[in-house]
């Protein structure tokens, strides 16, 4: 059975549903297909919608998509053994839309964008796995999803950080363990009234924090968000972690992050309801696939395209940003009847343009800084010794300020690779 | 609060295929000295009985950990066929 559309999108998730919902909406037709029987049963998310771009694809999308909470605080939080060192910032600045972020479970989300690119035009196909694309003459001519074969004049692939279409099309090699990082979480569930009264919340607001120093000493960190009326708690870990014959198992490092004290207060009386998994790429610039071939866009997740500088987690936006891109281009390649390479290459140009790249470059050495091994355990252990010794009272003389930061510095880290650290951060992040 | 792998696979709704989605070759794993997969599988797919991997399908919750992990190409994987494996409800 041989059928044809004008543009084939593989995967519902933000990218895959901004590429099918711009496409449709400007009248083209697109078949939308996902492996799950529901968009968003196989997604996982780590940290927070930011709403600047889906606002300009679907104006004041808050008022309508299922958002959990608006994120007002931010906090930072050093943990070291029974001790936590912590940058809080809160402000309700943080919550004017659209520049704000949102915590959302992805389930209903990516069930609510998927719908909405279905109410546009698309037509949204579940519970079909794609198998391989079609190719005539080293162009992708559609896709194959066990007997069937469905032709298009373009295919997106926005199917995830495992991207079988990608590797297929030879516009990646295998994912290289250094640029990935495992997500464990965890969903604890709390009534909201606690969740509000514990970090200091009204109504709709929500927090999110990133921990460090939480990851036995490899690549990794920590992150907390609130839901409505759950918290999702998660350790991400950098794949490396796992080639050297250590010790701890993968779930083991989420239980670690659990029992610090700091955790414990925070999701005391909560029974974890979910548990989950998935890849992120954490690779940056370097880790970027190439994003086209004759008759293929790659967006999102499979293409790589997400960001962590520390202070921020870029990935649901990128790839909602991407999949527009991809429609503007697929758009006007039907203008010109061409979907080879000469016409697909405009995605790559509107990508370069875009803040999605430009990020990506301005911070392509972020992935390496924030990886230091000093990071994730001599600098939280040595702030939080530091801080200890400020406001212990033992009733012996005070140091001053400086000897004992100095003593502390030489003691625990040594003053050259402060140095190196410090002027690395600066330069790159 | 629970604390066992197995309580928090627990949470998790699956539909099971009849046939895995992920197949490994043993052979190959016998002469792999790290096992990286053991470590690395959060669902805990991939287990050590005495001295052998063993791999079990039905708990996968379909991340890729092992199939990036595995530098010596025992494993041949993919997702499950379209409506099978794990059903997220709070990702």
């Amino acid at each position: 059975m041989v059928e044809k559309v004008d543009t084939i999108v593989v995967g519902a998730g933000p990218a895959g549903s901004a590429a099918a919902y711009s496409l449709a909406r400007a009248d083209n037709q697109v078949l939308l297909v996902e492996r799950a029987k529901t968009p968003g049963e196989k997604n996982v998310s780590g940290g927070v919608l930011f709403g600047s771009v889906l606002h300009q694809l679907i104006p004041n999308f808050w008022e309508d998509a299922p958002i959990e909470r608006t994120i007002i605080n931010r906090n930072l939080v050093f943990l070291s053994g029974e001790s936590s060192f912590s940058l809080d910032f809160s402000s309700k600045k943080l919550e004017n839309p659209p520049h704000c972020g949102y915590s959302i479970i992805r389930y209903d989300f990516d069930q609510w964008f998927a719908k909405r690119a279905e109410e546009a035009g698309a037509l949204l196909a579940t519970g079909i796995r794609v198998d391989e694309l079609a190719w005539e003459n080293k162009q992708v001519v559609g896709i194959r999803a066990g007997d069937d074969e469905i032709r298009a004049n373009v295919v997106v692939a926005a199917d995830g950080i495992n991207s079988q279409l990608t590797e297929q099309a030879g516009l990646r090699k295998g994912l290289r363990t250094k640029h990935i990082g495992l997500g464990i979480k965890e969903v604890i569930d709390l009534p909201s009234d606690i969740i509000e009264n514990r970090f200091h919340l009204e109504g709709n607001e929500g927090t999110a924090h990133t921990y460090l120093g939480c990851t036995k000493g490899y690549p990794g960190g920590g992150f907390l968000y609130t839901n409505r009326e759950s918290l999702s708690l998660g350790i991400v870990v950098k794949l490396p972690a796992f080639e050297k014959a250590t010790k701890t198992k993968a779930p083991e490092f989420i239980d670690y992050l659990k029992q610090f004290p700091y955790i414990q207060r925070i999701i005391k009386d909560g029974n974890t309801i979910e548990y989950s998994a998935h890849l992120v790429p954490e690779g940056g610039y370097s880790g970027l696939s190439k994003l086209y071939t004759n008759g293929l866009l790659v967006v999102g997740d499979a293409a790589g395209l997400a960001l962590n500088i520390g202070y921020a987690l870029e990935g649901m936006n990128f790839a909602i940003a991407s999949g527009i891109a991809a429609a503007t281009t697929i758009q006007r390649a039907h203008q010109q009847r061409n979907y080879t390479k000469k016409t697909m290459k405009h995605y790559q140009r509107l990508m370069n343009q875009s803040f999605v790249i430009k990020d990506m470059k301005t911070f392509q050495n972020a992935p390496a800084i924030i990886s230091s091994p000093r990071l994730m355990k001599a600098y939280p252990d040595f702030i939080n010794n530091f801080a200890h010794q400020l406001y212990q009272s033992t009733a012996t003389p005070r140091p001053k300020l400086m000897n004992l930061l100095l003593k502390h510095v030489i003691h625990e880290i040594s003053l050259p690779y402060l140095i190196i650290d410090g002027l690395q951060a600066v330069r790159g992040l | 609060m629970n604390s066992n792998i197995e309580d928090k696979l627990g949470t998790l709704r699956y539909n099971i295929d009849k046939e895995s989605h992920i197949l490994v070759n043993f052979e190959i794993c016998k002469n792999c000295k790290p096992k990286p997969c053991i470590l690395g599988c959060p669902a805990q797919c991939f287990e050590l009985i005495n001295d052998e991997v063993r791999f079990q399908y039905e708990d996968c919750i379909e991340c890729g950990t092992c199939k990036i992990l595995c530098d010596k190409d025992a494993i041949h994987w993919n997702y499950p066929r379209g409506t099978f494996g794990v059903a997220f409800r709070k990702g």
